[in-house]
């Protein structure tokens, strides 16, 4: 196990308050827990080296060049964590009717043992670095929205790392029946620190949420995080992941079908440069019957980058009349970029309609073509074709304004990196 | 040489004896069109004559390999150039099968076009803003919503709205030679009029086009100075407007089997 990890374990120990309970049990799995290598099959593809070094003191006072986005037009109310301290005045919020936003250290008693018996409950316990989250914070935002209603303004979770940061960040949400809501997650910073960020999602019967988790840390930035899903009856989620990658990147996604009748909608794109690493292992549990599940994720990795997607479906015994389709495309721009992508469908009912691919991309020679034949030139239609490969996603974004104000961003990023 | 060079000068399409051949299969042998400035020529002819693949051929597609022959446009040899120098010479092929890009819009790739084909000519780029009138003057014109031009390219449009999309290029490219490959396919007659009225704004002193088609129908519309027919690989026969609905009522039958006759002319 790494030095780092013992320490934040032991100082972990010594905390006893309302969430002991759960720090205890995560702490007694992580000492069974052997630490992550090469040789374990999830972290295959991805080292951790960038963990095992870290070494930096957190800071006394958060600094950062990092602040929060300004995204034209996008109604929303900012949630916002420094370093992993929650620095937002909820008093000095008005929520509309029907919206709850509380910490979980500032509840009574009886509302902080309801939070105890969700925490972790839709985040599965394999995750180490989920474990650790569970071990490490120190508090828990809850977001509740009653049934039957609909969230208007978004809630953007933002989680900005400045320079040594070791932050740990955990949000709990809960959309009653019938309920609608957006959430959108932003995580920034690109000076060397390190967080682990989980964000668990409970959606209940005909609610839908719609979802966006922008993992844009870039350089040094360590980032180990995940978003979780569980959907009651005819639930629906939609979500939208985008990664940009530093020299460790690590999402994890679980989508669980609890209900029948639900469906559940990610489409995850990520743009890599340089040396940087994005890792995204998504699972979806389809425990009853009658789910549908729709996954697309498309990379491109130019450079030396290395992205790595696991997208395993698992479909149990019970859940026949399953709809499953995982479809990821791939699109590398040079000759030492590296992606590693393994499908996966584990299918124990009879009765499913269930597909997967994975392709490396090729340029469409139709469309090239013509392009070429309205007078575009055959290198800038190449590069209009491959932007475009991750523009059709940003397209299908349901909220237009992030649509317009990733767009620019992704459109910048690819123009720098250069086809090897 | 001489001879011929002063020909060809006059004319904006001069094509002659091209033999053209996909995947090892001659699909040419031997056509010539000549084709002079504000002219309307017509190409019709039964399935698998090669009228597609003549404008494959001119407009540079990848697969379709000249044999002989020469083809000019506006005295320039295109069939060395690139598909894109080509359309910057002043070729524009309407496609039977506009090509769907999702993930590039339809602006977006007008634009490119346009910038590609100005700069090419030596001319300053138009600004996104004024770009954005003329496209939507041109959207407008071919009866198509403005929403389409923010829609990734032909991407999930109905046939009829793709070919007034490729109507709607021409009118930004304002090309010099128009190929019109089957642009009545599949469109009703509201469709049709539409496409037509497009074609014909566009008809000049000028500027030419080679319709090809299979019914009579959109010769209504467009009236063609000549109408040719196209069968196993050349032209077998020429006219004017009337052949076509000599065609119409007669079929192409009554050409084939005399196929040594006519091309020579």
């Amino acid at each position: 196990m790494s030095e780092w990890l013992n320490q934040a374990i032991t100082q972990a120990q010594g905390v006893s308050d309302w969430l002991s309970p759960k720090r205890d049990l995560a702490l007694s799995a992580l000492a069974d827990v052997r630490w992550p290598t090469r040789k374990t099959e999830a972290w295959k593809y991805t080292s951790l080296r960038p963990v095992e070094k870290f070494s930096k003191t957190a800071p006394a006072a958060f600094t950062s060049a990092a602040t929060l986005t300004q995204i034209e037009g996008f109604e929303c109310l900012d949630l916002t964590f420094e370093n992993g301290q929650f620095v937002t005045d909820l008093s000095g919020l008005t929520l509309p009717e029907g919206l709850s936003i509380q910490l979980a250290s500032q509840a009574d008693a009886a509302k902080q043992a309801d939070i105890l018996a969700k925490f972790s409950s839709i985040k599965p316990e394999r995750h180490v670095f989920g474990l650790l989250n569970d071990a490490l914070v120190q508090d828990v935002l809850v977001i509740e929205v009653a049934d039957n209603v609909s969230i208007t303004p978004a809630l953007r979770l933002t989680s900005i790392l400045g320079l040594a940061a070791q932050a740990h960040t955990r949000v709990l949400v809960v959309l009653g029946e019938h309920a609608k809501l957006t959430v959108s997650e932003h995580y920034q910073g690109n000076e060397e620190s390190l967080n682990t960020g989980f964000v668990e999602y409970e959606i209940g019967a005909d609610a839908r949420l719609e979802h966006y988790r922008f993992a844009l840390q870039t350089g040094k930035a360590v980032s180990l995080g995940g978003s979780h899903f569980q959907l009651a009856e005819r639930a629906d989620l939609n979500s939208t992941l985008v990664g940009f990658g530093s020299d460790l990147s690590r999402v994890d996604v679980d989508m669980v079908h609890a209900g029948e009748n639900a469906f559940a909608k990610m489409n995850a794109f990520y743009l890599l440069d340089g040396k940087e690493l994005f890792d995204l292992h998504a699972t979806v549990e389809h425990a009853v019957p009658h789910g549908t599940t729709e996954e697309n994720i498309r990379i491109i990795a130019a450079d030396q980058a290395k992205a790595v997607f696991n997208g395993r479906i698992h479909i149990h015994r019970d859940a026949q009349k399953t709809l499953a389709e995982l479809n990821n495309r791939n699109l590398l721009m040079s000759n030492k970029a590296e992606i590693n992508t393994k499908p996966e469908l584990e299918i124990y009912a009879d009765d499913v309609r269930c597909a997967h691919g994975a392709t490396v991309a090729e340029i469409d020679k139709k469309a090239l073509y013509y392009m070429q034949s309205r007078g575009v030139s055959r290198a800038k239609a190449q590069v209009m074709l491959n932007f475009g490969f991750i523009n059709e996603l940003i397209d299908q974004m349901p909220n237009q304004v992030l649509a317009e104000w990733l767009r620019p961003q992704m459109r910048e990023k690819f123009s720098q990196m250069e086809v090897k | 040489m001489s001879n011929t060079n002063t020909k060809d000068t006059s004319s904006l399409l001069t094509i002659k004896d091209l033999h053209a051949s996909v995947e090892e299969k001659n699909i040419l042998k031997g056509l010539n069109l000549d084709v002079k400035p504000g002219e309307v020529h017509a190409i019709m002819g039964p399935n698998g004559a090669g009228k597609s693949t003549m404008g494959y051929v001119l407009s540079g597609r990848e697969g379709y390999s000249v044999e002989q022959g020469s083809a000019l446009l506006n005295g320039v040899d295109i069939l060395e150039l690139e598909a894109e120098e080509r359309a910057r010479a002043g070729l524009f092929l309407a496609f039977q099968y506009p090509v769907e890009i999702p993930g590039v819009s339809n602006l977006e790739f007008l634009k490119a076009a346009v910038d590609a084909q100005r700069e090419a000519r030596g001319e300053e780029a138009v600004s996104s803003a004024d770009f954005l009138k003329l496209a939507k003057a041109a959207c407008k014109q071919v009866d198509l919503p403005l929403a389409f031009l923010k829609r990734g390219v032909n991407e999930g449009f109905s046939g009829g709205e793709k070919k007034r999309n490729e109507i709607m290029q021409m009118l930004l490219l304002q090309p010099k030679v128009c190929i019109l490959d089957e642009t009545d396919s599949g469109l009703d007659i509201d469709a049709l009029q539409v496409v037509a009225e497009g074609v014909n704004s566009q008809r000049s002193s000028d500027r030419s086009f080679v319709v090809v088609t299979h019914y009579q129908r959109l010769l209504d519309y467009i009236k063609p100075d000549f109408v040719h027919v196209l069968a196993d690989g050349k032209i077998v026969k020429s006219g004017d407007a009337s052949l076509a609905l000599e065609l119409e009522a007669q079929g192409y039958a009554w050409l084939q089997p005399s196929d040594e006759e006519g091309q020579n002319a």
